[in-house]
């Protein structure tokens, strides 16, 4: 059975550094099973996050070889035999411990989303929609808040003092899927202009890049965000008609 | 109340566990206007819930008009051979499409039909195409609608907070005592009434589709505060989990796939499930393949495809394949949707299946058959419940959603957990809500009891025991899976009951290295004594039930006994030792069983 050599962090907000671990590979593995199986066998104390181990949760994110990605959907084959492996945490988020990092930015700034707000039932008491008016909303409900983009964001990956004023691009994607929502009523156009930054993205698409669930998010959220609000910041019957048309 | 050391909350209501069930009921009891706080083991957002797939049942009769509460309540009952909690059944399949509509209301986007209403799909057990879904991600879409309304509603939440015992005053719930991941400090709540919401017990079992969540720390919680179990031997194996690389083995394939088009086939080619029809399930079951093919798009003229029969029929079908060597190179059988549906419509409906084995197997279905085999799924028995209230029997403690026993009976229908935790997570809320608000007298919280909880979760740190907790976890999941698995005999049972003795030995030997900080080897060392427990109930009841029936199959009484088929074994603990009783079911009102017997 082949080995691999892993570097993985190990260390709190005190400070750390990687620690090299030798396991074998059996066939199939992902960088997961690995992390367990140190975990296991080597050091048991060893931190990690995950729950589905099968990228349905987005728990396990990491940096690994430096590229964020989910540790249950990273192969072990994709790497050339016998060279290290090194599995850092995300670097934006404050260390708690090994490979678990302090993500509670995230659900603060979703604290701070304007709430779903439907319109009335139909008469008969259903809500008609056509799925291709849902396709596009339905596309960013698949975000499976791995935070990955966050992580990649320049904005706040470089920059901690931005994170107050800073959504991010999966807010981004949650603001824009409450925007396209047919049924939503709500505006949050002023909130994502003044308070949630989205001025400060100039759409380098590196979140995009990193994506699981390959969501678009600069093409299909963050851009037409940006167009409603310049468009229709003073434009308000606008913004009502699309609104109410549900069109893009 | 008595003061402890430890950072303590109140709360009129708190609520363990953040899956679907969870929030249903903090939502609710927010709402009823009492002070509520929601806990939970991993982030918001991450239990199990957001995992399923497939859907979630609700007569809706979007799909097919004929579709009605009556049809769905006889469907539940037939699944679960009859062990069901009739007036659970009854609630649920009347509730839940209004707890669908409720979700689409709060944000949820379903798949839609033609004329731009919720599309249904098939699945084992239904008549009709019954399950809202949205692809195959359907739990994510629900675990978000409920997680940003409850977000909205300003819910108090405690992520990465363990729960490890129910605090009780004179037998009434009074709190909750629990540790911070993150530090590894302890926390105290007091409350006037619990909800559990905990969900399930898959990681007793080696191949499972459940996360590091599932060790049953509700269910052992509840037993441990007096309440009762029910139905524990019918653990659900679900029939198609993957099987091949080694590390992937147990995560869920959806019956989805079944459901739209997929079928089952043994080495030789043989879609073998016609072989396997059981007499009860004869009559609306298509014999030959070409009935089973019309069934898809005519329902009216033809019957069901027999791959999808219930859940247990399936899994003893594909384990009796393996047996007999007809299965596929791996140890499973071939499930085929590639060489049935195009591949667009595969990609469409099953976008996450396509992923899954692309990423981990490098199988594209679209082109080649996948191979499955059963793996531990779902409890289908659990905390016995009253049907209305989800109040178990400790005042103050309620139950919902997987933890909650009664209304699967021996063996679940697939879609109808997500519908169950909202019709019942939500009745939980509300009756917690209002048991607390008329909840008379003062609860006292005994500092001490706390005080000696605290210092038995640290006593691993100070052992000079050289146990390893993750060895004993591997041990016992080799244990049950081999000898408490989908076949069952009174031997292997035996057998079990004493290696698990000496596995609850080697627990106490269990030294954890390191500090408290996010240390999963000690988190593990906590969860060894539910997962020690659970095993054993699930063990005994086992034991106890000679027959086979749902999800409990006896190699020595292979066949149903009626007279198995009126009571519930009911587990309890008293004075520490764990009793079994056969409870007999509740009767039901000759209206319901009028509709049970209608074809
Ligand atoms: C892969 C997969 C696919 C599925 N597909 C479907 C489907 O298509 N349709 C369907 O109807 N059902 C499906 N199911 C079943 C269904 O998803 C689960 O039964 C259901 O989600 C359980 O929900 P719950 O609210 O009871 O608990 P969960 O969602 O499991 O939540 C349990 C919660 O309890 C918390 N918790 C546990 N222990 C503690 C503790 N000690 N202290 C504090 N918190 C604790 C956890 O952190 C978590 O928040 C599927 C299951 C799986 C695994
Ligand atoms: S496109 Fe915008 S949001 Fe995305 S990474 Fe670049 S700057 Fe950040
Ligand atoms: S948008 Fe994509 S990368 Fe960002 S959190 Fe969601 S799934 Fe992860
Ligand atoms: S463990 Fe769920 S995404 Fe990796």
């Amino acid at each position: 059975m082949p080995t691999a050599i892993m570097r993985v962090f190990r260390g709190d907000a005190k400070g750390g550094g990687f620690q090299e671990y030798r396991v074998p590979a059996e066939e199939g593995m992902v960088v997961l099973d690995v992390i367990h199986e140190i975990q296991a066998t080597q050091a048991p104390d060893l931190a990690v996050r995950w729950n589905c181990k099968a990228g349905k949760c987005g728990s396990c994110s990491a940096e690994v070889n430096g590229k964020p990605r989910l540790m249950c959907m990273t192969r072990m084959n994709i790497f050339p035999e016998g060279e290290p492996i090194t599995v850092a945490p995300m670097r934006t988020f404050p260390l708690i411990r090994d490979l678990v990092t302090d993500v509670s930015f995230n659900f603060e700034m979703a604290k701070r989303v304007p709430a779903f707000r439907p319109r009335p039932r139909d008469p008969d008491g259903t809500y008609r929609m056509q799925q291709e008016d849902i396709d596009r909303p339905q596309e960013f409900h698949k975000c499976i808040e791995c935070f990955l983009c966050q992580n990649v964001c320049h904005v706040i990956r470089d920059h901690e003092d931005n994170k107050r004023h800073f959504a991010g691009p999966r807010l981004f994607v949650r603001y824009a899927a409450l925007e396209m929502h047919p049924l939503d009523t709500n505006d949050r156009r002023e909130l994502l202009k003044e308070k949630m930054g989205l001025g400060f993205c100039n759409i380098t698409k590196c979140c995009t890049e990193v994506c699981p669930e390959h969501i678009k998010i600069t093409d299909n959220a963050i851009i037409p965000l940006k167009e409603r609000v310049v468009d229709e910041y003073y434009d308000p019957v606008l913004w009502l008609v699309r609104k109410l048309t549900g069109r893009k | 109340m008595a003061e402890t050391k430890y950072e303590t909350h109140e709360y009129d209501v708190i609520v363990i566990g953040a899956g679907g069930a969870g929030l249903r009921a903090a939502i609710e009891a927010s709402a009823r206007g009492v002070k509520t706080a929601l806990v939970c083991k991993s982030l918001l957002g991450k239990a199990h819930t957001v995992m399923a797939e497939g859907g979630i049942a609700a007569a809706l009769g979007n799909v097919y008009p004929e579709d009605n509460w009556q049809v769905h309540f006889r469907d539940t009952l037939r699944g679960g051979k009859m062990l069901n909690n009739w007036r659970m059944a009854q609630l649920h399949a009347q509730e839940a499409p209004a707890r669908v509509l409720e979700l689409e209301e709060w944000g949820a986007l379903f798949d839609r039909t033609q004329d731009g209403r919720i599309l249904q799909r098939d699945f084992g057990g239904h008549r009709y195409a019954r399950l809202a879904h949205v692809g195959d991600r359907t739990g994510l879409e629900m675990i978000r609608t409920l997680q940003q309304h409850a977000v909205h509603k300003g819910i108090d939440v405690f992520m990465e907070c363990t729960i490890i015992r129910l605090l009780l005053d004179g037998g009434r719930i009074a709190g909750a005592f629990g540790y911070w991941r993150e530090s590894g400090r302890f926390v105290t709540f007091k409350a006037k009434a619990v909800v559990l919401a905990t969900g399930g017990i898959g990681k007793i079992w080696k191949f499972t589709s459940n996360s590091w969540e599932y060790t049953g720390d509700g269910v052992t919680m509840a037993l441990d505060a007096g309440a009762d179990l029910i139905d524990m031997e019918c653990y659900q194996f679900h029939p198609t989990g993957m099987v091949w690389p080694p590390s992937v083995r147990g995560i869920l394939v959806t019956e989805g796939v079944r459901g739209d088009g997929g079928t089952l086939k043994n080495s030789f080619g043989e879609r073998f499930m016609f072989k396997y029809i059981p007499e009860f399930f004869r009559a609306e079951t298509a014999e030959t393949e070409e009935e089973a093919d019309r069934w898809y798009t005519d329902k009216k003229n033809n019957r069901r495809t027999p791959d999808l029969l219930p859940r247990d029929e399936v899994a003893r079908a594909i384990n009796s394949e393996v047996k007999m060597v007809r299965g596929s190179p791996h140890g499973g059988v071939f499930l085929d949707i590639a060489s049935r549906r195009d591949a667009d419509y595969i990609k469409r409906r099953l976008p996450s299946m396509y992923h899954q084995f692309k990423e981990l197997a490098d199988v594209d279905i679209t082109k080649e058959p996948m191979e499955v085999g059963p793996t531990a799924h779902y409890m289908n028995g659990g905390v016995r419940v009253d049907a209305d209230t989800a109040a178990t029997a400790v005042p103050g403690l309620f139950a919902a959603g997987e933890i909650a026993g009664g209304l699967h009976g021996a063996n679940r229908l697939g879609g109808n957990s997500l519908s169950d935790l909202v019709v019942f997570g939500r009745r939980a809320g509300l009756y917690a809500a209002e048991y607390a608000q008329n909840l008379k007298g003062t609860l006292t919280v005994d500092a001490g009891w706390v005080e000696a909880l605290a210092q038995e979760a640290l006593e691993p740190f100070q052992r000079t025991g050289g146990e390893n907790p993750y060895a004993i976890h591997r041990d016992l999941q080799e244990t049950m899976q081999s000898l408490v698995g989908i076949i069952r005999t009174e031997g292997e049972l035996k057998k079990a009951l004493e290696e698990l003795a000496t596995l609850k030995e080697r627990a106490r030997r269990v030294r954890v290295d390191g500090n408290r900080q996010y240390n999963p080897s000690w988190h593990l060392t906590l969860d060894l004594h539910s997962l020690l427990t659970v095993s054993e109930v699930v063990t005994l009841a086992a034991l106890e039930r000679k027959e086979s029936r749902g999800g409990h199959t006896r190699d020595d009484y292979p066949k149903p006994d009626p007279e198995w088929g009126r009571v519930n074994i009911a587990v309890r603990r008293r004075h520490g030792d764990i009793t079994l009783t056969p409870d007999p079911l509740p009767e039901m009102p000759d209206e319901l069983k009028k509709l049970l017997e209608e074809r």
